[in-house]
């Protein structure tokens, strides 16, 4: 296996007994991105390779979403507003990283601001999905998730706030975390819905996702929704073992649309955690039809504010306005935002400005709060009953690129399994259990109890010590 | 409508009051609070709104509100919370402001205002709520430009009920706020540097009617005297608003201070909807009932309080009183001086004559004054027994400030004290007796004022040092022995 395919605890393996260096990985990394990149198009941008340091504890190349700020590299969160900004300072995650002697490699492509479940609305152009270059990677993190897979980076860095860690993972065949809200400090992230915006790891194996949470969770005294909960060391719960254990199979999930293929894997996922031992219990989750419209109200409405700042007044780009229309600020206000953002992008902020309005918050955003509650009741209820809940991670594979840009809402609808971790903050990771008739990967989602990361680690990573999907390398 | 030029009518007033906290750091990140740096100096990521910067509650910016709540007899709400306040303008770099929409830290208090015979009024307070400053703008020629350094500076805003009646209630009401405010050691209270800030809402209604009238907000008052002169200006347009048989329409006046007028700003139909929704970025949290009542129990003593018990305890008038209290400083300094010695009188006069003038004069505070009670009620004793004269002692004391001796050294290298030796003045008396007969006259005649004059030349005589008490006896044995 070239050091690019293999996996982090690997490489450490390798670099402890000195079969090779942390410059020779990172070189073999930018190889592959050198070569495949350009079909794959997962970067934004990559770091110069003479600027790297490998004095560090685990000089790992990792690629980070570009919705992350840091020194070193222009941050813009794919839109054409954020051209040319250089935060002056790292997010908490980017310090922790390079406090670990992380390699920073690059920016990877994403949705505009996170808007979206397929990478198309980056302004920088699409990534292609590294099983099927003509398949969207899934979104928002699909550069990441691509990076990963198309062995461009040995693990990588993305956020998740309706599924956008997990949904590229599934249709990327990679593991995606998306940790427990308040798990990882959300300082230096970007925000788009700052109540469910969550950091997390893309990786190969689960054993990686341990090893990369172990770097960036923690307590931050800067970010106010961060816990202070001890974190235990992730690798600690890696064990082999299920027995005993109670799993749920939400009812509601399981209904029509689901493609067959889908289904079917998450019947053998099944299969193999109850040879191991595990029980499976019938749960349900009766608001669970509901998550999309509450996601979509309380994420846009947060959004709608969040995005306020990208005016043209300090940072980013500005829009000088030829003649004067209303009054000079706001002509200049209006023509920035309007050249600046994407479609999507403006989609969501009317949507939240109107949820917010007055006269309609009732009726939209504290009726969304409302309904948030019941599903997070849901959740909690069912874990009084199971240790941990498995569904697919979206209930297809990756689709064709372009097959629903068109349709919003269709594509708004496929975040429906990846959504109610979101709303209640509880962690959930996306893992292969398969691949579809076409050659594409299929995702399965694990869920637990808030701060409960271990019990995931444990049935994630006893699944893939039964199985061997993770093993599976793309050919590019 | 009611018209007519006979109509009675009724003014009602509420005041919104910011007063910028004097933290050390600012309310949602660790820069300095301060006034005056060079522009964009004490500025991060947070209070800048840069992409992914994220506010943290500076705990003594609600320890400081608490205090004020506490003081203007307001209940403290428990569950603190923060809201997002949306609208778009340069000063304001998130485009949002954080403050607090519906659960004020503060709310349902109160405050008296003085309104003759001794008699006081209650105002109420709506709410007070903790949100932070905007930044300033600078507008240069073709170009407007922004200084970060007041974002994110703490502010609490005071809401009074519309309970003021008259522009000098309004008046009234600031002062005693200022006045209570300036106590809690949380504010400078300077309106002049934009730490205490005044809008105004008015309307007026035919005497009474209890439904309320259109109102104006009014803004832009640089001082109290403009907040009174505006809301002057303001009710007289109503007046002749309504006598016109037209209507008042609800919008933002400002006070234009060099014409002394006000003019719309905007209207109601242009107002913002600010759509307030909670922050996300800021958990909820709930203050314990043990921190609310360690801080009452440090309110120090409030100044309402303190005026009736130096009415009591000194038996001060309430004009010395009044000035007294005005100064948390001055009036513990008071206090010190009237353990020392007990003519309170004495040290009332001196406090609010020469102490206050060269307060006035340096534009310093009485604790920067080089001058301890010990100091100032010896210069009183020394005066009291005769050692120097009122008008030496004002001299003797503004060169104890100027060189921080005391009064005997100054008194003794400068040979100031008085001449009370009666060989001596008797020798002054008989000349002053001699070289003015016509004076002589007039005092033999009855008019007794005139011994003044010759007091008065003495005194100038022997450059102050006469003991003038002893002069005056020394001139009517004089007389009356013919």
């Amino acid at each position: 296996m070239k050091l690019h395919e293999r996996t982090a605890h690997d490489l450490l393996d390798l670099l402890k007994d000195g079969q090779t260096t942390p410059a020779e990985i990172h070189r073999s990394v930018l190889g592959q991105i050198n070569e495949h990149d350009d079909k794959v198009h997962a970067y934004l941008r990559v770091n110069p390779a003479e600027s790297a340091d490998y004095s560090g504890t685990q000089p790992i190349p990792i690629a980070i979403k570009d919705n992350m700020c840091m020194e070193d590299l222009e941050t813009t969160c794919a839109s054409q507003i954020l051209k040319g900004f250089r935060s002056p300072y790292d997010a908490t995650v980017i310090r922790k990283l390079k406090e670990s002697g992380a390699v920073l490699i690059g920016n990877t492509n994403m949705d505009e601001f996170a808007f979206g479940s397929s990478t198309e609305n980056s302004s920088s152009g699409v990534t292609r999905n590294p099983w099927g270059l003509d398949r969207v990677p899934g979104g928002s993190s699909g550069g990441s998730a691509a990076a990963v897979a198309a062995n461009e980076a040995i693990w990588a860095i993305g956020s998740d706030t309706g599924g956008s860690i997990r949904q590229p993972a599934a249709f990327c065949g990679v593991v995606g975390l998306k940790p427990t809200y308040g798990r990882v400090s959300r300082y230096g992230l970007i925000a788009f819905a700052s109540s469910l915006d969550q950091i997390g790891p893309f990786t190969k194996d689960v054993t990686d996702s341990a090893l990369l949470l172990n770097i960036i969770a923690g307590h931050d005294p800067l970010d106010s929704t961060s816990a202070d909960v001890p974190v235990p060391d992730y690798t600690r719960a890696l064990v082999n073992d299920v027995k005993g254990l109670k799993i749920g199979m939400p009812r509601e999930y399981f209904v029509d649309g689901m493609d067959p293929e889908v289904k079917a894997a998450i019947e053998q996922v099944k299969t193999v955690l109850q040879d191991k031992g595990a029980t499976f219990v019938d749960v349900s989750l009766p608001h669970t039809e509901y998550a999309v419209a509450t996601y979509y109200i309380v994420g846009t409405a947060e959004a709608s504010s969040n995005l306020a700042r990208f005016d043209g007044v300090q940072y980013g780009q500005r829009r000088r306005p030829a003649e004067t229309r209303k009054n000079p600020l706001v002509d200049m206000y209006e023509e920035t935002r309007d050249a600046g953002f994407g479609p999507e992008t403006k989609r969501r902020i009317i949507l939240g400005t109107y949820s917010l309005s007055s006269g309609y918050y009732d009726a939209y955003y504290l009726r969304a709060l409302k309904v948030r509650t019941l599903i997070k009741n849901d959740l909690e209820k069912a874990f009084e009953q199971v240790d941990a809940i498995i569904t697919p991670t979206s209930p297809t594979t990756a689709f064709k690129i372009g097959e629903r840009s068109a349709d919003p809402l269709a594509m708004y609808l496929s975040d429906i399994f990846t959504i109610p971790a979101n709303l209640s903050g509880m962690p959930a990771v996306s893992m292969p259990c398969g691949f579809s008739g076409e050659g594409l990967p299929i995702g399965l989602q694990i869920v637990t109890k808030a701060f409960d990361e271990e019990m995931l680690f444990r049935v994630a990573y006893t699944y893939e010590q039964n199985t061997d999907w993770h093993t599976k390398r793309v050919e590019l | 409508m009611t018209t007519g030029s006979q109509t009675e009518f009724e003014t009602v007033i509420g005041l919104e009051v910011h007063v910028q906290l004097s933290t050390q750091t600012k309310m949602f990140c660790g820069c300095r609070n301060v006034f005056g740096s060079a522009p964009n100096t004490n500025v991060c990521p947070v209070c800048m709104g840069l992409p992914g910067s994220l506010p943290v509650v500076n705990r003594e910016a609600l320890r400081y509100a608490v205090r004020i709540g506490l003081a203007l007899n307001c209940e403290i709400n428990r569950y603190i919370k923060f809201d997002r306040k949306n609208y778009y303008y340069p000063d304001c770099p998130k485009n949002y402001q954080i403050s607090q929409f519906d659960m004020p830290i503060c709310y349902g208090g109160h405050l008296h205002i003085p309104v003759g015979d001794g008699q006081l009024k209650k105002i109420g307070i709506t709410r007070a709520h903790l949100e932070e400053d905007a930044g300033k703008l600078v507008h240069a020629e073709d170009a407007s430009l922004v200084d970060f350094n007041r974002t994110g500076t703490p502010l609490l805003e005071i809401v009074s009920e519309p309970d003021l009646r008259d522009p000098q209630e309004a008046y009234d009401y600031l002062q005693n706020l200022k006045l209570a405010i300036s106590y809690l050691d949380v504010s400078d209270c300077d309106m002049e540097k934009g730490s205490l800030r005044c809008d105004a809402n008015v309307s007026i209604r035919p005497a009474g009617s209890t439904a309320f009238g259109t109102k104006t907000e009014l803004k832009n008052m640089n001082s109290f005297k403009a907040v009174r002169a505006a809301l002057e200006y303001e009710i007289s347009r109503q007046h002749k608003v309504v006598l016109a048989g037209e209507e008042v329409i609800q919008e933002t006046r400002l006070w234009d201070e060099n014409k002394l007028r006000t003019a719309s700003m905007r209207s109601k139909e242009e107002a913002h909807d600010y759509r307030y929704f909670p922050d996300p970025d800021l958990v909820p949290f709930t203050l314990a009932d043990s921190e609310i009542e360690a801080a009452r129990t440090a309110l120090p003593e409030l100044p309402e309080a303190k005026f009736q018990r130096f009415l009591k305890d000194y038996a001060l008038t309430e004009y010395d009183a009044g000035i007294i209290i005005q100064d948390r400083g001055m009036a513990d300094f008071f206090e010190s001086c009237a353990g020392i010695f007990d003519d309170y009188k004495k040290i009332c006069n001196w406090l609010n004559g020469s102490v206050l003038q060269a307060i006035n004069e340096r534009k310093t505070t009485i604790a920067q004054l080089d001058i301890s009670p010990e100091k100032l009620t010896d210069l009183i004793k020394k005066v009291d027994d005769g050692t120097i004269s009122n008008l030496v002692a004002k001299d003797v004391f503004l060169k104890m400030l100027d060189s921080g001796k005391d009064a005997s050294a100054i008194i003794e290298e400068e040979g100031l004290a008085q001449v009370s030796d009666e060989g001596e003045l008797e020798g002054i008396v008989d000349a002053l007796v001699t070289d003015n007969p016509q004076v002589v006259e007039q005092i033999q005649s009855g008019q007794e004022k005139a011994i003044g004059f010759l007091v008065g030349q003495a005194m100038k005589k022997t450059q102050g040092k006469a003991n003038p008490k002893m002069i005056r006896e020394l001139i009517t044995r004089r007389l009356s022995n013919g």
